[in-house]
């Protein structure tokens, strides 16, 4: 499997092919630059090493990470495949595959509806636009989704969600700007129950993780969902934005802790950026990427494919 | 584990000491630390590369020359070289000879452009400015309304457009316009975010260029950004040719490597500091400041300048003599925290200290007014004596306090010890950690700005803490 993963093209198939389509689009707008490394290498040398490494700290894997996965691979490799450079490229991607896919899930769901997604995330990565695009998918599956306003601090994050809204045919239950969140969550699962709505997705404020009374904010608005509805949220969305480096992995850590974090959303994954922060963050809290952002519009959403993600990383 | 560059430093450093001077090896070891440092603090890592190497050759060749300890040599190179990639000096904002001035806010999605067009426009308008703001954002949903209740909140005009004005240089063009006819100096244009490689967008801000030449095309950052900081940034300069920085979200706990990542790549300089939501969470730039933090001295001097503001000028020049002459007294001491108490929130401040090495404890302290009073009664029953020469404190002299103050005689130990702290970490303030400072501050006040030196108010802080 490994060994053909640079090798043979991927299956095309819908989603998957879009998600492929957005990982490589973005790298050939600023290529030129794309001198692969493995040109005219004949061993496994201290340089190579260090170019791989190179390429996986540039990706926004870290230090820690890339090194522990150079570390897995380097002494066995040396040893099994007789030195070959493009044997160890293989193997680093699928020690990352592996990585990622030890933390896939089957996605948590309510026993009995409304089944209550409640979206989180630092300032500005993309957290209302994810909600558009979610409502639009999960609107296209069937399903009756509600959207709740509970960003009331930003200016006119309600606006921007109404206009989602409305772009998806979803009601939206927001109240005044300034007003508590977590009574308009409750306003939102109160709507979603009388109307027989079967996805609420909750819109938060975006907060750095390093302020205690905000995370508090989101841990109320947790406990207020539990209370109207069973088992509410039955998944909290962490959203991280493509760009983001190594702050990343203790967003995840913080938003974790406080808010029990059930999946990620990879968002802007069409600029340049690789995102490679997710892979230590699979490995360090197993939370698995449930959906990437692949542009503004309402169908820039795509499942998160293991695979054509690891090769990104090795791309331009 | 090591938490973060500062404390990976001071790590090093220890191991460093008591060592007699550097040697190729014992300088790996740091150089070891501080590239893991600076990569983790998300410097690009071409930058890290070229800045090892530098280290490299200047510690080895610093050995013969000074007198410094080992560690403070490091110290002192790795500061000098972060700082001279930073820039040695602070950047002003430029106007037009023929208002209004056009000012541009460019920057990729989400890295909070509105936000600071907003601080933006307060700035200039308490720096002697009339800003008028116009949105220019006609992609994201609500991105206008978003700027008009900002520019609502810091009570400065926007243009919201006329009838038929659709396009991003229609409504340009109306706020110049409008700027002209109402004598605003300087339109501030907010646009939308965008990917710096899709052409479109981009071809547009090449347009509103051409048209309004801007005075500052102010490229907006965010400091948790990672290694995409490089192309990002300079594509954006390559296609407009940015005049500056903006830094936001530096209210977090990231390092903010991205700023040297962007200086060095692009060689423009940060301009302004992002420090929180509120429209008064704005600070200019000062690369000492990066460098510091990075270093793990916090934002010290962003601190002070803050609590300038709320500080009379007179009495923060004679404690900043104080502190240099090692004369910070009791009295002083008290002093300090009764402007404390004039401050109002000290959550405030407490949010400007870096969430690094000695201030972390700090970030989740209460903070107990009841100790601030405590503080100052102690100090309140010494002797005018006692408060200059702490000194002259011994057994029976703060069993008296104590019993004058209704505390323990373990409390007056501990206040002298938050005392010793404060006065040690100002006159840390006051020499080491602002080395180059002495200079610029004998230029004396800046426009627009306090001294830079130290002031009161500075560590006292500390020891006003629940424990
Ligand atoms: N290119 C791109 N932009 C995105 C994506 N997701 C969100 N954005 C943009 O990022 C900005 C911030 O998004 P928003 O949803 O308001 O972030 P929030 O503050 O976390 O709710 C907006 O300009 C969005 O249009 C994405 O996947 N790709
Ligand atoms: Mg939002």
């Amino acid at each position: 499997m490994i060994q053909t993963l640079f090798s043979a093209p991927p299956p095309e198939s819908g989603l998957f092919d879009r998600f492929k389509k957005a990982v490589s689009k973005t790298r050939d707008a600023l290529s030129g630059q794309i001198d692969d490394i493995f040109e005219g290498k004949k061993e496994i040398d201290e340089e190579l090493l260090d170019d791989l490494e190179m390429t996986l700290i540039g990706a926004d894997v870290g230090v820690r990470t890339t090194s522990e996965i150079l570390d897995d691979v380097r002494g066995e490799m040396e040893r099994a495949e007789g030195g070959d450079p493009r044997a160890i490229k293989e193997r680093i991607a699928g020690r990352m595959m592996e990585i990622l896919r030890g933390s896939e899930r089957p996605a948590e769901t309510a026993a009995q509806p409304p089944e209550v997604i409640l979206v989180v995330g630092v300032n500005g990565v993309g957290k209302t636009t994810t909600i558009g695009k979610l409502a639009h998918r999960l609107t296209q599956d069937g399903r009756k989704v509600l959207l709740c306003a509970g960003d009331t601090f930003r200016a006119a994050a309600a606006e921007q969600l109404s206009v989602w809204g409305g772009r998806t045919g979803c009601p939206v239950i927001r109240q005044k700007a300034g007003a508590d969140p977590s009574a308009v969550l409750f306003d939102g699962l109160q709507a979603a129950k009388a109307r027989g709505v079967d996805t609420v997705i909750v819109d938060t404020a975006g907060r750095l993780h390093n302020k205690a009374g905000l995370m508090a904010e989101l841990e109320k608005m947790k406990r207020t969902a539990g209370r109207v509805a069973p088992a509410a949220p039955h998944q909290v969305l962490l959203v991280l934005d493509a760009v983001t480096g190594q702050n990343g992995l203790e967003q995840a850590r913080r938003f974790t802790a406080g808010v029990g974090v059930t999946g990620l959303v990879l968002a802007k994954l069409d600029g340049t950026a690789k995102g490679g922060i997710v892979v230590a963050v699979a490995r360090e809290l197993g939370l698995p990427i449930r959906w990437v952002g692949i542009g503004e519009q309402a169908d820039d959403l795509v499942a998160f494919d293991p695979e054509s993600f690891v090769r990104s990383l090795f791309e331009g | 584990m090591f938490d973060n560059l500062s404390e990976k430093l001071q790590r090093t450093f220890k191991n460093l000491r008591g060592q007699g001077k550097l040697t190729e090896e014992n300088i790996d070891d740091a150089l070891k630390a501080i590239r893991l440092a600076l990569l983790e603090a998300d410097v690009h890592f071409k930058v890290v590369k070229r800045l090892i190497a530098n280290i490299r050759e200047k510690s080895l060749g610093a050995e013969v020359l000074t007198a410094l300890s080992p560690t403070e040599q490091v110290v002192k190179i790795v500061k000098d070289e972060l700082t001279a990639i930073l820039g040695s000096t602070e950047s002003k904002v430029r106007y037009c000879s023929t208002p209004p001035t056009v000012h541009m806010i460019v920057g990729l999605q989400g890295s909070g452009k509105t936000t600071s067009a907003g601080k933006l426009a307060l700035w200039l308008s308490q720096h002697g400015h009339k800003p008028l703001l116009v949105s220019v954002d006609v992609y994201r949903p609500a991105a206008r309304d978003q700027l008009k209740i900002v520019a609502g909140q810091i009570g400065q005009p926007i243009y919201d457009g006329a009838a038929g004005e659709t396009t991003p240089l229609e409504l340009a063009a109306g706020a110049f316009r409008e700027a002209k006819q109402t004598g605003r100096d300087v339109v501030l244009i907010d646009t939308a975010g965008r990917l710096h490689i899709d052409d479109a967008l981009m071809v547009e801000l090449e347009q509103l260029k051409k048209r309004f030449e801007p005075k500052e095309i102010l490229f907006v950052a965010d400091a948790m950004t990672g290694q995409d900081a490089v192309k990002s940034a300079s594509e954006f300069d390559k296609r407009l040719g940015i005049s500056g920085v903006i830094l936001t979200k530096m209210d977090g706990d990231a390092r903010g490597g991205a700023s040297l990542s962007i200086r060095e790549a692009t060689g423009k300089p940060l301009k302004f500091l992002g420090t929180g939501e509120k429209p008064s969470a704005f600070e200019i730039f000062h690369p000492e400041r990066i460098v510091s933090r990075l270093l793990g001295m916090g934002d010290m001097l962003s601190l002070i300048e803050k609590v300038e503001e709320n500080i009379d000028e007179k009495q923060a020049l004679e404690m900043q003599r104080k502190m240099l002459a090692n004369d910070f007294s009791l009295e002083d001491f008290r002093e300090q925290l009764r402007q404390v108490k004039k401050l109002g929130s000290l959550q405030s401040i407490m949010d400007m200290l870096p969430n690094v090495g000695p201030f972390k404890e700090l970030q989740n302290a209460e903070i107990d007014p009841k100790e601030l009073v405590r503080t100052e009664a102690i100090i309140n029953s010494m002797t005018a004596k006692e408060r200059v020469n702490a000194d002259l404190l011994n057994g029976s002299r703060r069993r008296r306090i104590a019993k004058g103050s209704g505390t323990t005689v373990q409390q007056v130990n501990q206040l002298l010890k938050q005392y010793r702290q404060a006065r040690a970490m100002m006159r840390g303030i006051a020499t080491g950690g602002a080395g180059s400072k002495k200079r610029k501050r004998s230029k004396g006040k800046r426009r627009g700005h306090g001294l830079r030196g130290p002031a009161p108010g500075g560590m006292g802080f500390r020891g006003l803490l629940g424990r």
